[in-house]
């Protein structure tokens, strides 16, 4: 069994013919090639169908609450920066619940990777309009079709300073996998916004709509143009697919704390000096 | 109480009236026994501040509402203060605050001119300083070294400017006294000068806290800034976060990974942060998180008082899981109390909320050092095999924890109920025998109980009970009452309640207990828990503290 597979007897609790799945391998790929060990990697998630990723590789993972998968991962990274942390979730745990994580943790620069799957609906809760799902999308609680426009995580991202914003397709696993290796290894933080169909609940966007609806961006772009980048993240239909930025000239959380200035030994391996608490004390 | 003699600074916010506090006290302190306590509205600018600064013939620690000398620093610092002045209260003031009506002796101290000399009124809070060190006959040499000191980034022609200001308000205050019995009170011990912000940091420290994540909520906030302060010499990783939850999400990241993280809040904040506790209960992530309480409910009154969150924190977080919640009374406690929540959080891998309020916190103390422990430092976090289970259920209900990368295992934990690995499970037995493994931590939390205080004679008949910051006001009452029946039962751990408390009460004929709220919420707990009948509750919940005075009298209404 290869490193981060896991028994394949495992019940897995997604529907049959989930993009999760296709998601799941393209990760477990990307891993192993960038032959990472197992007991080095922790993964955080909030709650929905994506956020049970964690559940699935066999890792170390923190698997939370509802919308707070980024909060565990930047704390993770920065009491210990030597472990690869990784926050996966869905639209709605990552844009929705935790959407004031995703801006303010992009300003932060954490040297995590964030993989959100984007279905455009609510998986678990059966069917609700999610931040991103299109207006008119017709579901369980907007039963005459979704009036507020989608939420747009690239130009977000891009907005904010992100130092990798990435588009994927599910339905791609040789480029989702190399994708992801990319964001992995990027220092600071990644963002790849992972189009993925539900074959449960959205009609519309289906495995064959994300194919007509989307294109790759040619060897040509270059990734460092961020007003090239905003104007490819306000793209609809096709939709871009690929890394629309990176940046590698911004310093990371990590290396901006104050903690780390002087010491880089991680945060954990550090012990307290009771004397110089008792100086203080006495001072 | 005991024989005493209050100051009180009146002025408005952004008057110095802090600094002037905090150069009285740290003078006063190393000569008189002394305590200070400041009331403030919510403004930044304008509006009514006052301090109080409390000397006294023994050590004191409670608020005294009758003023012997009061300073009124512009020309509403009055109003709010007339039923505390009294016909031999000296008033100092610039003449043209005085409207006539005011009580006690007027006395006219011109500042504004005084402060002309040197050319700018901002000496004025300086040539005060010096005013009162010359009535309490500080030594000149401390006084000048703490103005140095705290104009230490100014140019020189300042703190010069500032060192004569004050010898010429200490040469103004001649014949100006205080009574002979508080003056000839000296205490032959070194103090420490800190408010109840300062103990709990310490303890934090003391405790090896070394991450802690918060969004500022008065009267919290001050915690924060102390780590912040700290941070880079102690090896203290600071965040603002963005909100409450994710300040209690990324602490139990942090302590997930092997640091020992708090968040620092008020009720507001912390009923925000309820969902993260309840994940702290089913993850058995430890955490601590400390609550400056104020009244609510919402906004409530902001920069003032209450003990009205006790429920709160006994009750907050879905579901049902062991906790820990300490009530320090006192600068001592607070370190000590503080320190161990760090230490029984990771022992029982539960949440351990430090509960204070704006009276405790924002007071100054005179505290004698003692040595730290160093056992609350001990880790109890292990290093993993590859077999490794972080919720092995076994005799004892407290598994093992380990943290990813150290070790050969993985550490699985979700917030779902989950198998010994840390899987998704809807078994039920599995979710019975898990629950009852954390709920079975109970018992040995309280094995680790952290006893309550008896103060007084130990053949009592009526009890007064009190928690948190009513420790000096009732102690206060029981040092200088003439009834020899009265005991004071200090109750530091207010959550889960040790038995113990039972035979303190049995004892007592009449059992009272003192809370700043409207409802006796620790009363309610006391009957609910351990079946004490309490006879009556004082309960004050306007926002102040229960002054010394006032305290006596409630309590010859009830005292049987």
């Amino acid at each position: 069994m290869k490193p981060f597979e896991l028994n394949p007897n495992t019940d897995i609790a997604w529907c049959p013919g989930c993009g999760d799945f296709s998601i799941r391998k393209a990760l477990i790929m990307a891993l192993n090639e960038l032959a990472l060990d197992p007991g080095q990697v922790v993964m955080t998630s909030g709650i929905g169908q994506a956020a049970k990723m964690p559940q699935y590789v066999d890792t170390n993972f923190f698997n939370g609450l509802h919308g707070r998968g980024l909060p565990l991962a930047v704390a993770i990274k920065a009491v210990n920066p030597s472990l690869t942390v990784i926050a996966e979730g869905g639209d709605g745990d990552m844009y929705g619940e935790g959407g004031n994580h995703f801006i303010h943790n992009i300003r932060r620069n954490p040297d995590i990777a964030h993989f959100v799957h984007n279905n455009m609906i609510y998986g678990l809760t059966q069917g609700q309009g999610s931040p991103t799902s299109p207006v008119g999308q017709l579901n369980t609680v907007q039963v005459e079709g979704v009036i507020n426009e989608p939420f747009n995580p690239l130009a977000v991202a891009v907005s904010l300073g992100a130092t990798f914003v990435a588009r994927a397709f599910s339905g791609d696993i040789p480029t989702l996998t190399r994708i992801m290796k990319a964001a992995i290894t990027h220092k600071g933080y990644a963002l790849v916004d992972i189009f993925q169909p539900c074959v449960s609940f959205n009609k519309v966007n289906t495995f064959k709509w994300y194919q007509e609806h989307t294109y790759y961006l040619d060897e040509g772009h270059d990734p460092t143009d961020r007003m090239k980048a905003m104007a490819l993240a306000f793209e609809t239909d096709p939709y871009p697919l690929g890394i629309l930025y990176q940046t590698k000239d911004r310093s990371t959380y990590e290396e901006k704390a104050v903690v780390y200035q002087e010491d880089k030994t991680p945060l954990i391996h550090r012990r307290r000096d009771l004397k110089a608490v008792e100086k203080l004390l006495n001072a | 109480m005991h024989n005493s003699f209050a100051i009180v600074l009146s002025g408005e916010a952004g008057q110095g009236l802090q600094t002037l506090e905090e150069l009285i006290i740290a003078s006063a302190g190393r000569e008189y026994y002394v305590y200070s306590t400041k009331e403030i509205m919510s403004r930044v600018r304008g509006g009514n501040n006052t301090v109080e600064i409390r000397l006294a013939t023994k050590p004191v620690a409670a608020y005294q509402e009758a003023i012997d000398y009061l300073f009124l620093l512009n020309d509403h610092a009055y109003d709010r203060l007339k039923d505390r002045v009294h016909e031999n209260t000296l008033v100092f003031s610039e003449e043209s605050y005085f409207k006539g009506s005011e009580q006690g002796l007027k006395q006219i101290l011109p500042l504004k001119s005084m402060a002309g000399e040197f050319g700018s009124p901002i000496y004025v809070n300086t040539l005060l300083f010096g005013y009162i060190a010359g009535i309490l006959n500080l030594n000149p040499e401390t006084c000048r070294q703490l103005i140095t000191a705290r104009f230490e980034n100014l140019s020189p022609e300042i703190i010069t400017n500032n060192l004569k200001a004050f010898e010429k308000g200490s040469r103004a205050s001649e014949g100006i006294n205080l009574p002979e019995a508080i003056k000839k009170t000296s205490h032959p011990r070194p103090y420490k000068i800190l408010n109840g912000t300062t103990a709990t940091g310490l303890g934090a420290l003391a405790g090896g806290c070394n991450f802690i994540s918060s969004y500022p909520m008065s009267p919290s906030t001050a915690l924060l800034v102390f780590l912040s302060n700290h941070g880079r010499d102690f090896d203290v990783l600071v965040e603002q976060a963005e909100d409450e939850i994710a300040a209690i999400n990324m602490t139990l990241g942090a302590w997930y990974a092997g640091a020992r993280g708090m968040v620092t809040t008020s009720g507001g904040g912390f009923a925000l942060m309820e969902e993260g506790l309840s994940l702290s209960g089913i993850t058995e992530t430890p955490v601590v998180i400390h609550i400056a309480q104020r009244p609510g409910p919402a906004t409530g009154l902001p920069t003032r008082t209450e003990q009205g969150d006790l429920n709160l924190a006994v009750y907050a977080g879905h579901g049902e899981f062991p906790r820990i919640i300490f009530a320090p009374g006192y600068p001592e406690d607070a370190l000590k109390l503080t320190q161990k929540a760090f230490y029984l959080a990771d022992k029982y891998q539960v949440p351990v909320m430090i509960l204070t309020d704006q009276y405790f916190l924002d007071s100054n103390y005179q505290m004698l050092s003692f040595p730290l422990e160093e056992e609350p430092l001990e880790s109890f976090v292990t290093e993993t095999q590859r077999d490794y289970l972080r919720y092995k259920l076994g005799d004892h209900p407290v598994s093992r924890r380990g943290i990813p990368g150290y070790g050969k295992g993985l550490v699985k934990v979700d917030s779902d109920e989950h198998t010994e690995e840390g899987l998704i499970t809807e078994d039920f037995e599995v979710r019975q025998l898990m629950n009852d493994k954390r709920l079975d931590k109970e018992s040995l939390i309280l094995e680790d109980y952290q006893s309550a205080e008896l103060i007084g004679p130990e053949d009592y008949s009526k009890l007064i009970i009190a928690w948190g910051s009513n420790y000096g006001l009732v102690r206060e009452y029981i040092e200088t009452t003439d009834r020899r029946d009265i005991a004071f039962l200090y109750v530091k751990q207010v959550y889960p309640l040790h038995a113990s408390l039972r035979d303190f009460a049995r004892q007592a004929d009449q059992v009272l207990v003192v809370e700043n709220n409207a409802t006796g919420q620790l009363a309610g707990l006391l009957k609910l828990h351990l079946d004490i009948e309490v006879t009556d509750s004082i309960l004050k919940y306007t926002g102040e503290p229960f002054s010394i005075e006032e305290f006596e009298s409630l309590l010859k209404e009830v005292l049987k």
